[in-house]
């Protein structure tokens, strides 16, 4: 049974559907640049999506995460697969569309950077860069837009006098809050955030937290939630995706994933976050080695080598990601030694 | 305070003040604290803080145009105490220190290793100027230490680059040549906070291991309060170039006392209490260093501000073990003990 059957969550609205998205970048050597392998980074993700709710995505660095991410804006190309975005009871396939075709969808999807010191031009005001997808979109005169920038700053409790200061003048948190209100700007219905608070000092993180999430409740907002850190997710998603290599290994309800955790791969990222709390100390599994290179990844399961419970069908059957009942909706994992589903 | 045999390193009142543009940044504004032998010591506190300009500080590594204005740095080594703020800075007798005795661990390994040479030669330079193993020895040394950090293949390893390691493997590398000669003391400025998760836990438990079987004394710096709560022994909270609040873990973490520690515990989500737990923003954010607060440095983003933190509060001492910088700990304590 595929992981995006209808029954999944029959009342939910899907507002996006990703199915076999797979982006592979090749690898050029030599003089002739002749292709000799590929990275596949995202290598075979189904998932659905639904209205108004946060999903997290999680991951060590080099698992595929701002790839997806990515892959969904239509931000990197060489994407197969489906990417299915519903807009007014409507399927539109992302990945085959030219920019032309994209162009009523930009506004739709959104998307807030890490970095706060990179995604913002230096060079421009932060009127100059928060107006430009005011003009794309339609606001054809300059006050209009300058009241809605003004109104955009407010919204992320900035004053509306900061528009005319270069991002210079702003400290990180300030400048993060300008990247949202950026995505913000043309009232989009998703937002992917890729790691929007890593970057930040502890105490400004939950400032612009607690931002998100007052933004998501005022103005009906769907989040993609990209990071590594697993005490945010907790605390922020309804339902958590952990990628590993390319692919999604488990993917169920936040509380769920906590509290009945199934893959071993989970099981280990949870026991190695350190946690600031006593009372809580619990035995750390310790993971041998690095994560392995996409372009040449294990046969089998890919986590098998640093798996502890791996046996011979690890190495060697590529584990699908498989529907588990519980009381919190359904649960995917993607492991052999789970044991196997109900059937239906 | 007792002087007893276990102390590896006291810093009292220590300031040190960095000088740019005719200005002055107040970067250590008097500063104590003790290192044990075989305990780690946690610094926390966000950037800007002062954490890393203490540590430099110890190391004798700061940038030409600042200098240690007051205070002690006591190194107990095992011949008699030695007053490094007093030694020249390139000096024979802190070049003999630095490295062998106190050793430091840098947050990004990739800037703090040298590209052109290979790991093995870096492992080497420090066995070179700190020890009298030669040649051959030396060289098999270097692979030892390797291995015993965990990297697989040491004596393939032991001939390659930095950039052919992975980002947990280059840190490896880092602590084996911290390791080499066997520090007392192991400065460790955000070993972690370039790494995964899973890597992180592997540098841990290697460091566990380190105190354990050497007894070597680790001062961990980090602005990561899981990570405190995971190593350390005692912990000191650090804000705009002061110790706000210092202690055993257990008594910090458990009744913490200063508003910035309470602050800062509430404005993380905890892993494993769930979607309804309370998370707390700390208001505003870091004063401008050119441009402090007269009194305590916390107050314009305090909740329990009064009249009197106009001034600076001194430092209090609560218990043996607990200190605190704050003019209302009296009444902290007390709803604390509840």
């Amino acid at each position: 049974m595929p992981p995006n059957s209808e029954s999944a969550r029959p009342d939910a609205d899907v507002i996006l559907s990703l199915s076999d998205v797979r982006v592979h970048f090749p690898v050029k050597a030599g003089v002739f640049k002749r292709t000799v392998g590929h990275v596949k980074a995202v290598d075979g993700v189904d998932l659905d999506v639904y209205r108004g709710e946060v999903l997290g995505l999680v991951g060590e660095s080099g698992c595929g995460k701002t790839t997806l991410g990515k892959a969904i804006l239509q931000l990197v190309r060489n994407v197969t697969g489906k990417v299915l975005y519903r807009s007014d009871d409507k399927d539109t396939d992302l990945t085959g569309l030219d920019e032309r075709g994209l162009f009523p969808f930009r506004k739709r999807l959104q998307i807030v950077f890490q970095d706060p010191h990179s995604s913002l031009n230096p060079a421009f005001t932060i009127f100059g860069s928060l107006e430009d997808p005011l003009k794309r979109y339609g606001v054809k005169t300059r006050k209009e837009r300058r009241k809605i920038v003004g109104d955009l700053l407010e919204a992320v409790n900035m004053r509306p006098e900061a528009m005319d200061h270069y991002p210079h003048e702003f400290s990180g948190g300030q400048r993060q809050r300008i990247g949202i209100a950026r995505a913000l700007s043309i009232e989009p219905e998703l937002i992917v955030c890729d790691e929007a608070v890593s970057a930040l000092d502890v105490s400004i993180q939950a400032q612009v937290l607690q931002l998100l999430m007052d933004l998501k409740q005022s103005k009906n907002l769907t989040y993609i939630f990209i990071t590594h850190d697993l005490s945010v997710t907790e605390y922020l998603c309804d339902r958590i995706a952990v990628m590993y290599l390319g692919r999604i290994v488990e993917l169920c309800d936040a509380e769920e994933l906590y509290g009945n955790t199934l893959h071993p791969y989970t099981e280990a990222l949870l026991s190695a976050i350190p946690v600031a709390d006593l009372d809580r100390k619990s035995k750390r599994i310790v993971l041998e080695g690095d994560v392995p290179s996409p372009i040449n990844p294990p046969p089998g399961c890919p986590f098998h080598p640093r798996c502890r419970y791996a046996q011979d069908v690890c190495r060697t059957v590529v584990p699908e990601l498989k529907r588990y009942r519980s009381d919190r909706g359904d649960h995917f994992a993607a492991c052999h030694l789970v044991e196997a589903p109900e059937a239906d | 305070m007792a002087e007893t045999g276990d102390l590896a390193l006291s810093v009292r009142n220590l300031k040190t003040y960095m000088y740019a543009n005719n200005r002055c940044n107040k970067a250590v504004n008097g500063v104590s604290f003790e290192i044990h032998k075989g305990k780690t010591l946690c610094i926390v506190g966000e950037s800007g803080c002062g954490k890393s300009v203490t540590a430099s500080t110890i190391m004798q590594l700061l940038p030409t145009l600042s200098r240690i204005e007051e205070g002690e740095v006591i190194y107990h080594s095992d011949d008699g105490d030695i007053r490094i703020d007093q030694l020249a800075r390139n000096g024979r007798q802190m070049r003999a220190i630095r490295g062998s005795e106190i050793a430091m661990i840098f947050q990004d390994p990739m800037t703090a290793l040298n590209p052109v040479y290979t790991i093995g030669f870096q492992i080497i330079e420090m066995l070179l100027y700190h020890t009298r193993l030669r040649g051959r020895k030396r060289f098999n040394k270097a692979i030892d230490l390797l291995r015993s950090m965990g990297i697989p293949l040491p004596e393939r390893r032991v001939r390659e680059y930095p950039h052919q390691y992975s980002g947990g493997m280059r840190q490896r590398a880092m602590i084996a040549i911290a390791m080499s000669c066997n520090p007392k003391i192991l400065i460790a400025d955000e070993p972690t906070t370039a790494l995964d998760v899973t890597i992180q836990a592997q540098i841990f438990e290697l460091m566990e291991t380190l105190k354990r079987d050497h007894g070597t004394a680790i001062m961990l710096i980090t602005h990561d309060m899981g990570v405190v709560a995971e190593l350390a022994d005692d912990v000191a909270v650090m804000y705009m170039g002061n110790i706000v609040e210092a202690g055993p873990v257990g008594v910090v973490l458990r009744n913490p006392v200063h508003p910035y520690t309470r602050a800062l515990l509430e404005s993380i989500p905890v892993l494993g209490r769930g979607k309804n737990q309370e998370i707390r923003a700390i208001p505003g954010q870091t004063p401008d260093p050119y441009d402090r607060p007269k009194g305590c440095q916390f107050a314009d983003r305090c909740r329990y501000r009064i009249d009197q933190c106009d001034a600076m509060p001194p430092e209090t001492q609560i218990s043996d073990y607990h200190r605190v910088m704050c003019w209302r700990y009296e009444e902290f304590t007390a709803n604390a003990a509840e």
